[in-house]
């Protein structure tokens, strides 16, 4: 199966009614496969005039009680910007594919790079949080999508699925477990009668208010002005101070548990390999031949980019003297890996700018050079 | 001289027939829109419009996004969808399509509906979403100082056309014919309960109805093109208005700068959300 392909089927398993979205390589696949799956489940497929308009019916969508997902890449990632800030202010869920393609601006629409994971979390203006994962393998693209859909609703946030052209258009088998085996999170809805509910006031610790659809009888207040717990827009640093805190902190402060890394080959490791997405293929290969050559070289993927996982990075990172950091651009992640384990492991960047991906080869080399 | 009655005593006059409509905890002295604007009196009438239909109000949305009539919607007591500029519409669309029981209106100015947010108006036309747009064409953008807007009518002076406006406007009742919507009317706010009728048939209107109602704006645009306060621009807005009976016996120079006020147009035309939902029962046989 193909990676966008199985992407749609882990959006469909996690009850994905409506998909909006705007033709754009690499990600058109997953418009096409949804205008056929959706409606056999009910759901509706719309495209849009534009991301903007895409993105905006998501959230519509979402507000009225659906769970809904837009699928583009960086380019279309840009136009979504403002309605990106918009739902992570409104705290609506909704889910968004990223197939990342190699840049900047128009760049080579079928060559992949992960140009993008920058502009995913902090491409809309001031502060708030979101969360991404970055699926290896088509199994991952069903696997993570699903997944980003119950975190979507869990946190009341959008949730990224930072695919690359390769992993999107990759095809390998893929198993979709049966609908009993599956999790779902729903949002939390109101425990109280209208005349209580107070919009934006989170009930239980993990900061995340409980949610009501249009058309509940809530006289729901959506705004994305600043705002008390009410919904009455504000203008004082108390109440500001306030809502970017929870907004921030409903992510950041649950970073151990959002987050995710796999690990392989720890065991004596002076010497760890740091990836994500489709260069973790290449990067867990190249760890594999070394150690098969009696050097200890392990293997850290980053199966969550956002909230980066601070305290698990730098815990791993005091048992080592090296990490190396291959990405498909001119090293970004690399930044969050020195800001958290610069002080305990030396930090190599090893940059690709998009088109070819790293091979084995040449990240073994790069490591081969510093042990001499 | 007699003493002065104690401020108590003031509030407990009856109230304005609209402030039960009116959210609770909304910001400012009551709203935040100038004397005379002609955005408060769309307000009154789309509640009148909605008391007249008996909707249960806890089953109709307001949309809007920025500017003095994107504002409009965080005033309704009731669910609201305060999005962003030029978005309304693809909100709108999207809530629309998952509880098509809703009745959603959209409030939208000259400057949100037709310059950033054109696309999505012609759009939500074309596909016939069953959305009530209500636009207040008001010649600007009053919420920013007055600037000029894809409306403003030729040689005026705006904030921006100081030296007066070169660009031909759009006659956006013609548009939204052209694009697909399936109700258009357009009055101005001296026409009280036109507007209130126009307003429930596009409510009644089972596809996307545009209702465009001129505004008197004597803040900005008024006090720059010296039409005076705004009684005497409402009474401007209907001295130049001519209704479409008439219209149509009368030459295009005879129409120069003259609004053509009355129902434009109606027909029928398969609904977006129904016809959405029933490429669902298709793909299931």
């Amino acid at each position: 199966m193909q990676g966008n392909e199985a992407c749609v089927e882990g959006a469909l398993a996690a009850g994905c009614m409506l998909f909006a979205g705007y033709p754009i390589t690499p990600a058109t696949e997953i418009a096409e496969f949804m205008a056929r799956r959706l409606p056999q489940v009910g759901g509706i497929y719309v495209q849009g005039e534009d991301e903007l308009a895409s993105l905006g019916m998501v959230l519509g969508a979402s507000a009225a009680g659906w769970k809904a997902m837009t699928a583009t890449s960086g380019n279309g990632i840009c136009l979504m910007q403002e309605e990106i800030g918009y739902a992570a202010m409104t705290e609506i869920p909704c889910v968004i594919v990223d197939a990342q393609r190699a840049g900047p601006g128009t760049g080579i629409a079928t060559k992949s790079m992960q140009g993008d994971v920058y502009q995913v979390r902090y491409g809309s203006n001031a502060d708030y949080s979101i969360i991404a994962l970055a699926p290896s393998s088509p199994q991952e693209m069903f696997d993570l999508t699903l997944e980003a859909f119950n975190l979507s609703e869990k946190y009341r946030t959008p949730a990224f699925v930072l695919s690359d052209e390769i992993v999107s258009h990759m095809r390998e088998p893929v198993v979709i477990p049966p609908p009993e085996r599956i999790q779902l999170v729903e949002r939390k809805k109101p425990s109280v009668p209208p005349d209580q509910f107070v919009p934006y006031r989170a009930e239980t610790p993990d900061g995340v208010p409980p949610m009501p659809s249009f058309g509940d009888g809530y006289a729901l207040p959506v705004s994305s002005f600043a705002r008390t717990e009410t919904g009455r827009p504000i203008t004082d640093f108390q109440n500001q101070d306030r809502l970017v805190r929870r907004l921030w902190n409903k992510i950041e402060k649950h970073a151990d548990s959002i987050a995710r890394v796999e690990i392989e080959g720890l065991a004596d490791a002076q010497v760890a390999i740091l990836s994500y997405g489709s260069v973790a293929r290449a990067a867990r290969e190249a760890a594999r031949r070394m150690r098969s050559q009696g050097k200890a070289v392990a293997s850290i993927r980053l199966i969550t980019l956002w909230p980066f996982p601070d305290r698990r990075i730098r815990e791993l990172a005091k048992g080592l003297r090296a990490l190396f950091v291959p990405e498909m651009n001119m090293g970004k992640m690399v930044r969050e890996v020195e800001r958290v384990a610069g002080k305990y492991a030396e930090i190599f960047s090893l940059p690709k700018p998009g088109v070819d991906i790293h091979t084995p080869a040449e990240i073994q080399q790069e490591i081969e050079r510093w042990w001499r | 001289m007699k003493p002065k009655e104690p401020l108590v005593k003031e509030r407990q006059k009856p109230q304005h027939p609209v402030l039960k409509h009116f959210r609770e905890d909304s910001p400012g002295t009551p709203h935040l829109w100038c004397p005379g604007c002609g955005v408060g009196q769309v307000w009154h009438f789309t509640t009148r419009a909605i008391e007249e239909l008996g909707l249960d109000e806890d089953k109709v949305l307001w949309v809007g996004g920025s500017g003095c009539t994107g504002r409009m919607c965080t005033y309704w007591h009731k669910d609201f969808f305060h999005t962003l500029h030029g978005r309304a519409l693809s909100f709108a669309t999207g809530v629309k399509l998952a509880r098509p029981e809703l009745t959603v209106l959209v409030h939208s100015g000259d400057g949100e509906c037709v310059a950033i947010g054109g696309n999505h108006l012609i759009h939500a036309a074309r596909r016939n979403v069953d959305i009530t747009l209500i636009a207040i064409n008001n010649f600007n953008y009053g919420m920013t100082g007055g600037q000029f807007s894809p409306t403003t009518p030729r040689n005026v002076n705006t904030a921006t056309t100081p030296y007066g406006n070169r660009e031909a406007p759009f006659d956006l009742s013609t548009l939204m014919r052209e694009a697909g919507a399936t109700y258009i009317a357009r009055w101005t706010t001296f026409h009280a309960r036109q507007v209130i009728n126009a307003i429930k048939k596009g409510i009644q209107n089972k596809g996307f109805s545009f209702i465009e109602i001129l505004a008197q704006c004597p803040t900005q645009y008024g006090r720059r093109n010296k039409l005076g306060n705004a009684v005497e621009m409402m009474e401007w807005l209907k001295a130049h208005s001519i209704p479409k009976e008439k219209a149509d016996r009368m030459s295009p120079e005879e129409l120069q700068g003259k609004f053509i006020v009355g129902e434009l147009f109606s027909t029928t035309r398969p609904e977006f959300s129904e016809y959405m939902r029933s490429v669902a029962a298709e793909a299931a046989s």
